[in-house]
């Protein structure tokens, strides 16, 4: 799968788990998805999300705010576990 | 040779049931309080009532909650092992039989009954929210009450209590004024608490939020730095006894149960909660089983 393919399945995910506001512009690959509204709940049920799509698991250690902050940060690290 | 942590808590209840402090009932983590131990919650009541008289408007709910709370928090998702579900027998003769047969082997009767409208309430300030949908005043809101709350986790340490009372001040308002109004408890806290000779420390915290997802929200919970505990070391300094907690709920509640700040953006919100078994459990394990031993400077701050 390469970087733009990634990119927009992480958005199609954000898209549908991140519940963020509606009349929100469109989403920059650095736009801090907590600063804009996305709540700690909508962000685990985002993540389990992102495992289903991509068949991965996040690690423990990559369970933090900073993962999920953005799609930049986000397909990151879904690159990484995809290796 | 020094005593384990388990064999520390283990000692410590032994010593609170022979001096007859607590009365050991025959579940792990249910116990009754006998006359020292009801005396001393009573007196930190009278206490907490003197730190923040005047502040707050006194309100109180039953032991029991909405089970759609349960649901629009999100409570199964985050503490599926803690809660308290009720449930009763609306069936006909036949049925009742069988019940009544299941009941007398002593086995499992669950699945007779149905689940009733409410859960044993979890937090004591979780009956207010959804009692507060609208708009606050200007300035917002604070309450003051105490409750009963249930937590589903047997155990034998006399500290983890699965029946205990909470007391709670819960401020509504802007982000603002609701990250001011904990900055200050934070201070105030330790200040009432260390006036009670207790070794207190303040400790960023987490809850038990439950599995994966759990991890996560623990993460952002601390990262955010939304939940403090006062804590005592009672029987090891890797793992304190919280005794208070200071929480930062953002607009979390707000969001759920439609509550708008004079702004008209949602709420957000927060309490402190005082452990009331908790924090007399520290003060016997600090000062000892007998009050009339109690420092000078303890029995002063209590009135006792």
């Amino acid at each position: 799968m390469d970087a733009s393919e990634i990119n927009q399945k992480v958005r199609q995910v954000i898209a549908e788990h991140a519940q963020l506001p509606a009349d929100l512009p469109p989403l920059e690959d650095q736009t801090n998805l907590y600063e804009v509204g996305m709540a700690s709940r909508a962000s685990v049920n985002m993540m389990l999300a992102l495992e289903s799509v991509f068949e991965i698991e996040f690690p423990d250690s990559m369970l933090n705010r900073a993962v999920f902050e953005s799609i930049a940060a986000i397909s990151e690290a879904v690159e990484e576990l995809l290796g | 040779m020094s005593m384990s942590h388990a064999e520390k808590q283990e000692a410590f209840r032994q010593g609170l049931l022979e001096h007859r402090i607590l009365i050991q009932t025959q579940v792990p983590g249910i116990f009754g309080h006998a006359a020292p131990f009801d005396a001393v919650i009573r007196k930190l009541e009278a206490r907490i009532d003197r730190e923040v008289a005047g502040e707050a408007e006194r309100v109180y709910f039953p032991p029991v909650l909405a089970r759609e709370v349960v649901r629009s928090t999100g409570y199964m998702e985050n503490f599926p092992t803690l809660c308290g579900s009720v449930h009763s027998f609306t069936g006909d003769g036949a049925l009742h039989s069988a019940l009544v047969e299941r009941v007398k082997q002593g086995g499992d009767w669950g699945e007779f009954l149905e689940q009733s409208q409410v859960v044993l309430v979890p937090s004591a300030c979780y009956p207010l929210y959804p009692t507060l949908e609208g708009e606050l005043p200007p300035g917002g809101k604070l309450f003051d009450l105490v409750g009963h709350v249930f937590r589903h986790e047997p155990s034998d340490d006399p500290t983890r209590m699965q029946a205990f009372r909470q007391r709670e001040n819960v401020r509504l308002g802007s982000a603002d004024e609701v990250a001011a109004w904990c900055e200050g408890w934070l201070q105030r806290s330790i200040r009432v608490l260390s006036a009670l000779e207790l070794p207190v420390r303040l400790d960023l915290a987490t809850d038990p939020f439950f599995g994966r997802g759990g991890r996560m929200m623990k993460a952002t919970q601390r990262a955010q730095e939304l939940k403090h505990e006062v804590t005592v070391a009672l029987f090891s300094e890797e793992r304190p006894l919280a005794i208070t907690s200071i929480n930062n709920h953002q607009d979390h509640f707000g969001h759920v149960f439609g509550i708008h700040g004079a702004d008209g953006g949602y709420a957000h919100s927060a309490c402190i909660g005082f452990g009331l078994e908790r924090i007399a459990l520290a003060l016997f394990h600090t000062h000892g089983f007998e009050l009339e031993g109690w420092p000078a400077g303890v029995r002063d701050a209590l009135e006792l």
